[in-house]
């Protein structure tokens, strides 16, 4: 059986991807992808740590985690889609007017 | 009677229904009143009065059964601390005899008054206003009522402020204009002459209250008196002073010198109350007190003797003035003064059965004389408005003022009013104590009663007195109903309806026949006192004190034959008396000016110190001084000193300035943080984050 060790690295390495890619991608719909990553990282811990001490509440919380971002991804896009129709553009750098 | 068996304790429940009645009654004509006849407002009201009469009556049969006092409590009151006062109403023999007075002759003044008061408001041109002195009168009875028979001083206070609300109320009920119906506020000035004078009675009422809750815990009549007699000590200060604050309350309830002034004023009231309020009941409370509070006055003698000599002296004083009086009403208020006197003077000796004997049959008389006295002012009223001179007279002429209280507008009026006149003459012949009329009876009790006991000055006194009384009251029958009328309105004198003479014929056989209550021998009311105030004993008959007053009395008579009867006044003549003393007269007809020394030496001290207080120490120290001078120029010299422009806005204004400042390079620094990008704000969470897990983990 594979240690638990490595499933807590690889969702560390996971998460961590994800963390870079919101930082540095101008693309919302990659930074989508990688929220979706660091979620999913954040998913494989809690399924690992489940299995390891045989309890289930991690493992239903992990659907619900599941279904939230599903609907967050839904919001999301349909945002991306208003803001691509005023402005012609979706680069998240051109979204400054919150500017102090 | 249906009181066979039923007479016994079981009847006591009625008790708190003396005062339920008359307030359900005034509760009717307010309610109801403006859409009922004049007639039904009357008869509630007299139905009211009535039904407290039968209460009475039950209460009287029921004690006659088990005469010792019972008390009903209602509800609670106060209960604060020591102080435990209950709503609580005492039937004993004192207080039912003055419920039965108080019913008896309140109910037939309110029969009286619906025919008096149906003509008064006419005459007044009001007669809305017949609506509200029936209201008036019935809270007068629901008051009387919570005062006689309120176990405790509190609950008796409730009762005597009442009756002086209720005084004040009627006396100014006519209060826009004087006796004679002109614009004034002469009523008006009559009534808080009354309300004044009796908050300073009052005022020594509450002092001895509060002493009495100082020395005594208690309020309460058994409890007062248990620990008044446990000071064994004859004359303790604190008696002493507590019955002479309460001597201060029945000389302005009482009319009694120096509180007296406020009663002849008091006559500017309609006539149904001058009998009823200011005759016949309220200003009896102090005798009651007095008689009430008998257990505390017997362990005082000194206080006894100081209201014995108050009472002998006002029954003197008072008899003089009312024999220079010319208005009819006046006449009998002093009277009433002076009677109120005797009383005073007999519970004042510890006489007092005597004293309260005498208030049951001065108020049958007294109330006669004046529903008599209102009867010939009514028919004077009717005489002049036939006449024409009355308020439809035409003509541009102003019309000629007529006093129709004035006895020197009468004469001859016992052709034209003849029931009224048969009653006067038997409520005079009462009054100045001609046997065997009532007032023989009660009268030469007292008296007899300061000769047994020794007080001499007081025996002399109320001796004089007596014999005043027959002569004014002599002088006031042939002046009113004998000689010739002095004015075309006496000769045109109409007698009243049945409505207000069988009233009189009423009270006239009570007071003819009052006497019965308590005669020699018999002591039928001092054995029926006797259970409550333990201290009376039936006193023997003293023939030769009856023989010197009766012989006073018809010399008083024939005096005053002698002087108005044998030659009767003209119109426009002289008081025959005038002639005769002089100075002396012109004295008791300004009533030996006790209201102009009033003024000069109380009242208008009492305005110069206000005006004193106003100018002096409001004006010119408080407002000119204190206020413009010390903090108005202090606040202005400290403006000029600090608040110039180097301290203002160099020191302050630049201080706030500065502050300002650096509140606005602080934000503009800090303005930078805020760049709009998503991504270096994602950055600062992420770095709070891993700040934030760094120190937990490595803490």
């Amino acid at each position: 059986m594979v240690p638990l060790t490595y499933y807590v690295a690889l969702s560390a390495v996971l998460f961590s991807i994800g963390a870079l890619g919101v930082l540095i991608r101008r693309n919302p719909l990659v930074i989508f992808m990688s929220i979706e990553l660091m979620l999913n990282a954040g998913n494989l811990a809690m399924v690992a740590f489940t299995r390891t001490y045989n309890v289930l509440e991690g493992q239903i919380f992990v659907f619900f985690v599941m279904t939230v971002a599903a609907a967050e991804v839904a919001v999301g896009l349909a945002l991306i889609v208003a803001i691509f129709r005023s402005r012609h553009s979706i680069d998240i750098d051109l979204m400054n007017s919150l500017k102090g | 009677m249906p009181l066979t068996q039923a007479g016994n304790a079981g009847l006591f429940f009625l008790a708190p229904w003396v005062v339920f009645f008359p307030v359900i009654g005034l509760l009717i004509n307010i309610a109801f009143g403006h859409r009922m006849s004049e007639k039904a407002i009357g008869t509630v009201a007299a139905a009211a009065s009535g039904l407290t009469f039968v209460v009475s009556v039950l209460l009287a049969a029921a004690l006659r059964i088990n005469p010792e006092a019972v008390c009903w409590t209602v509800g609670e009151w106060i209960h604060s601390g020591n102080l435990q006062l209950d709503w609580t109403f005492r039937v004993d023999t004192l207080s039912v005899t003055m419920m039965l007075v108080v019913s008896l002759v309140g109910t037939l003044i309110h029969i009286y008054a619906i025919g008096y008061m149906h003509e008064d408001v006419r005459f007044k041109s009001d007669p809305r206003r017949f609506r509200r002195f029936f209201v008036f009168m019935n809270l007068f009875i629901a008051m009387m009522m919570i005062l006689v028979t309120g176990d405790s001083y509190l609950m008796l206070f409730v009762g005597w402020e009442g009756v002086g609300l209720c005084s004040f109320l009627l006396i100014g009920f006519w209060h826009e204009m004087d006796t004679l119906g002109r614009p004034s506020w002469a009523n008006s000035d009559a009534a808080k002459k009354a309300m004044i004078a009796n908050r300073i009675g009052d005022f020594g009422f509450l002092i001895a209250a509060f002493l009495m809750f100082w020395g005594f815990g208690s309020l309460q009549f058994d409890a007062v008196f248990h620990r008044a007699i446990s000071i064994s000590a004859i004359n303790s200060p604190l008696i002493v002073l507590i019955t002479l604050f309460l001597l201060l309350g029945v000389t302005g309830k009482s009319a009694q010198i120096p509180l007296y002034v406020w009663l002849p004023d008091a006559m500017a009231g309609p006539t149904p109350v001058s009998a009823l309020i200011h005759a016949a009941t309220m200003v009896t409370a102090g005798v009651y007190l007095v008689a009430r509070s008998a257990p505390l006055y017997e362990a005082a003698p000194a206080a006894q003797l100081v209201v014995a000599t108050v009472g002998a002296l006002t029954a003197l004083f008072a008899a003089t003035i009312a024999v220079g009086q010319f208005d009819i009403k006046k006449v009998l208020a002093y009277s009433t003064i002076s009677q109120l006197g005797f009383m005073v003077a007999g519970v004042g000796m510890g006489a007092f059965a005597a004293g309260m004997f005498h208030l049951v049959t001065h108020a049958f008389f007294k109330a006669l004389l004046f529903l008599s006295a209102g009867s010939i002012i009514l028919g004077l009223e009717r005489g002049h408005h036939r006449l024409g001179h009355g308020h439809e007279g035409g003509g541009s002429k102003e019309p000629e003022l007529f006093d129709p209280n004035d006895m020197r507008n009468m004469g001859g009026m016992r052709k034209t009013m003849p029931m009224t006149f048969w009653v006067y003459v038997v409520g005079a012949l009462a009054l100045g104590g001609i046997f065997p009329f009532a007032g023989f009876w009660s009268k030469d009790e007292i008296l007899a009663d300061a000769f047994r006991e020794g007080y001499a000055l007081v025996y002399w006194l109320l001796t004089a007195a007596a014999f005043l009384t027959a002569f004014y009251m002599g002088r006031q029958i042939w002046m009113v109903f004998f000689g010739q009328a002095r004015h075309a309105a006496a000769e045109k004198a109409e007698e009243s309806p049945r409505v207000i003479t069988i009233p009189l014929v009423a009270l006239a056989v009570l007071a003819a026949l009052g006497g019965a209550l308590n005669l020699p021998g018999l002591d039928t009311m001092t054995t029926w006192l006797e259970h409550t105030i333990t201290s009376v004993h039936p006193g023997e008959f003293m023939p030769s004190v009856a023989m010197i007053s009766t012989g006073l009395a018809l010399l008083g008579i024939l005096l005053s034959w002698l002087l108005y009867g044998r030659r009767p006044m003209q119109a426009g003549e002289v008081d025959p008396l005038r002639r005769l003393l002089g100075p002396i007269f012109v004295g008791m007809q300004r009533k030996w000016f006790v209201d102009e020394a009033y003024r000069a030496l109380i009242l208008d001290r009492y305005v110069d110190l206000a005006r004193f207080t106003a100018n002096v120490i409001d004006d010119r120290f408080w407002h000119d001084w204190f206020h413009e001078k010390v903090l108005a120029g202090t606040y202005n010299f400290l403006t000029r000193m600090a608040l110039n422009r180097y301290a203002d806005q160099r020191g302050i204004d630049a201080f706030f300035n500065q502050l300002g400042q650096w509140t606005k390079d602080a934000s503009n620094r800090l303005r930078g943080v805020q760049n709009g990008f998503v991504r270096s704000y994602a950055l600062v969470v992420l770095v709070g984050v891993v700040a934030m897990l760094g120190y937990l983990l490595f803490k």
